[in-house]
């Protein structure tokens, strides 16, 4: 049996001589700081999200119908009458919140230990790129099932490209393949979903990762090991401080995997519509063009974004702020490269000023969802019953928009005129033996 | 000839007329491509421009017709009802129409409408999307001591005047919203279209 592998073996080396190298260089012989923490778990686990993805809509459009008419009722199909359906759709359906979740942590681990710098840019671009591709991917799953949330988000969503000057509104007429979302509208994002922008995806993600290969992964101390002290119990010429990515790190990803697999089918089975924030009450009645639902929100992961589109007014009798704010918002994170001056990148060793700021942008972000899901709206009137709700809203959503552009700006005036105070980072990793 | 030195500036010129040449080839091929996604001959059918006859509709009377699957009142404002939008204004919401959304900017005016008396709105409540109710005599109503005439929908309650404005203090957040439309002649309008694109 050994005999007839290892002959299989060889019959592979002969013919692909470059898989085993390839395969040392990214597992067995790929040299990752031994100080990875929780932080870094969330590459690998966005990873399984995607499969998850990648599978369970497979299995998903064996019994979905592309069609205005049948859609709807082919998702009640899916979970009612589809043998095991239930499963695979709330599999799908909670796997694409928890991907937000993952790649929020996975984002905020980079920019708390500077993984977007010098000489990891590339590698953050393109973790840039598989964001906005994520965030289309999931706006469009998200109008599949064309519910009455479907249509109207789909709806808001696509008027937002009207705010451009002149062409706008052809735009907005081209995007649907009709006069409002329609069957054609429907039928282009299907076949965008489910093979165009996974596509897309999958090479992005494959670039994302070769490209971190390249360069090495960063660590919580934000030394690079790759250029540090030489020898480690495997290769004399390898970092110190590195470890072989199989078996150490997968069998460390496993654990997370453990966990987080626990967490998921928790929300799977008990909770899979969370309280109206993963699958929202509105999206279980069918679209209706003429029947408006009563506070149109787009999911949870966009409200953020959502809020910076409300909560910048319009000038010069155009919309058109809002929409570039928001824009904004997410082009300014590709940036960070450039508007971050400072050359120490782990949190650990940053001056007191990038911690302050890096605690406003997280909460101005977390506020913010809260204004775009309409959570203060609700609470204000509880709170406050005399306050005017839309005033007290726009007071303080738009601080938090502040809070949100107030980091970058200030990020920017802090590294660049050398206000930052920084300790010193040490040669190596700090749980070095 | 195999032996002759080779000529860059040839060698360049043929590789920029190749790659030019290639290129307008792909930008034709995508054109076919991008043009599939606009509205299909039957979409555009369905969501073609209606004409509709007037003449018939008396003043004071409200008659609705179809578009794009949506109904759209047309009324004929009476002298009476039309002085009483002026006054009205303290109680609206948004009185002088400034939400762009919901009016052309040739109906954003008092009267929300190209000619005074011709009033043409969507009729959907802008709250939940019910069809309001046309309410038109100036006369206490059960829902407002003080009705000037006007839409009152069923549903939740919502009030507009006979100009589509919505009232304050009603779930309704938006007027009532006036879709593009032209006078063809004095007893015809084309519902879909603006007056500029008419010409």
């Amino acid at each position: 049996m050994a005999k007839a592998m290892a002959r299989l073996g060889n019959w592979f080396t002969e013919r692909a001589p470059g898989l085993m190298p390839m395969y040392r260089a990214h597992m067995t012989e790929y040299y990752a700081p031994k100080n990875f923490n929780l932080w870094y778990y969330f590459g690998s686990l966005a990873i399984l999200v995607l499969v998850n993805q990648i599978v369970t809509g497979i299995f998903l459009t064996m019994n979905y119908k592309t069609s205005a008419l049948e859609a709807f009722n082919s998702v009640e199909y899916i979970m009612r009458d589809v043998e095991w359906g239930w499963l695979i759709r709330y599999m799908h359906s909670t796997g694409a919140s928890l991907f937000f979740v993952v790649v929020f942590l996975h984002m905020f681990r980079g920019i708390m230990y500077g993984s977007f710098k010098r000489p990891r840019e590339l590698v953050w671009i393109l973790g840039m790129l598989i964001f906005l591709v994520l965030m289309a991917e999931a706006f469009m799953g998200y109008v599949l099932p064309w519910g009455n949330m479907s249509f109207w988000g789909a709806k808001v969503i696509i008027s937002l490209f009207g705010t451009i000057p002149y062409i706008g509104h052809a735009l907005v007429e081209w995007i649907m393949g009709d006069f409002l979302p329609a069957d054609a509208t429907l039928n282009r994002f299907f076949a965008l979903h489910v093979i165009a922008l996974p596509l897309v995806l999958l090479l992005l993600v494959v670039l994302h990762i070769a490209a971190l290969h390249e360069v090495g992964s960063n660590n919580p101390d934000g030394n690079d090991v790759k250029h540090g002290p030489k020898g480690n119990r495997w290769d004399a010429n390898k970092p110190a401080d590195g470890i072989p990515f199989h078996p150490y790190y997968t069998v460390k990803d496993l654990v997370g995997v453990g966990f987080f697999l626990m967490i998921a089918a928790f929300i799977i089975f008990f909770a899979p519509t969370f309280g109206g924030w993963f699958l929202e009450h509105d999206n279980f009645t069918p679209a209706n063009n003429l029947v408006t639902p009563s506070h149109i929100k787009p999911s949870w992961y966009f409200t953020p974004f959502y809020a910076i589109l409300r909560m910048i007014p319009s000038y010069f009798g155009t919309a058109i702020w809002g929409v570039l704010g928001m824009f904004g918002a997410i082009l300014l994170l590709a940036l960070l490269p450039w508007l971050d001056r400072g050359e120490v990148r782990s949190v650990r060793y940053r001056g007191l000023g990038f911690r302050i700021a890096l605690g406003v942008l997280v909460v101005s972000f977390l506020a913010l969802g809260m204004v775009g899901a309409g959570v203060t709206a609700e609470l204000i009137p509880e709170w406050f019953p005399s306050a005017d709700v839309t005033t007290w809203e726009n007071a303080f959503g738009r601080l938090m928009v502040l809070g949100y552009f107030g980091f970058f700006i200030f990020l920017w005036v802090y590294t660049h005129f050398g206000f930052e105070k920084t300790k010193p980072v040490p040669e190596r990793v700090t749980t070095h033996d | 000839m195999a032996n002759e030195v080779v000529d860059h500036g040839r060698r360049r010129f043929l590789t920029a007329t190749t790659a030019v040449v290639g290129g307008v080839g792909v930008v034709a091929a995508v054109v076919p491509f991008i043009k599939s996604w606009e509205p299909s001959a039957r979409a555009k059918a369905a969501g073609a421009p209606v004409t509709v006859d007037i003449s018939a509709i008396e003043a004071g009377q409200k008659v609705t017709f179809a578009w794009r699957s949506l109904p759209v009142f047309v009324v004929n404002r009476t002298k009476d009802q039309l002085a009483q939008l002026p006054g009205l204004e303290p109680r609206l919401l948004d009185p002088k129409s400034t939400d762009p959304d919901q009016q052309p900017k040739y109906a954003q005016n008092e009267v929300r409408s190209l000619k005074p008396e011709w009033l043409v709105v969507i009729g959907l409540c802008t709250h939940l999307g019910c069809v309001p109710d046309f309410v038109p005599d100036i006369k206490p109503e059960p829902f407002d001591a003080n009705w000037k005439g006007g839409f009152y929908c069923p549903c939740h309650k919502s009030r507009y005047d006979l100009a589509g404005r919505v009232f304050s203090g009603v779930p309704a957040p938006k007027n009532l919203p006036v879709p593009p439309y032209h006078f063809v002649d004095d007893t015809h309008i084309q519902i879909g279209v603006d007056p500029q694109e008419a010409g």
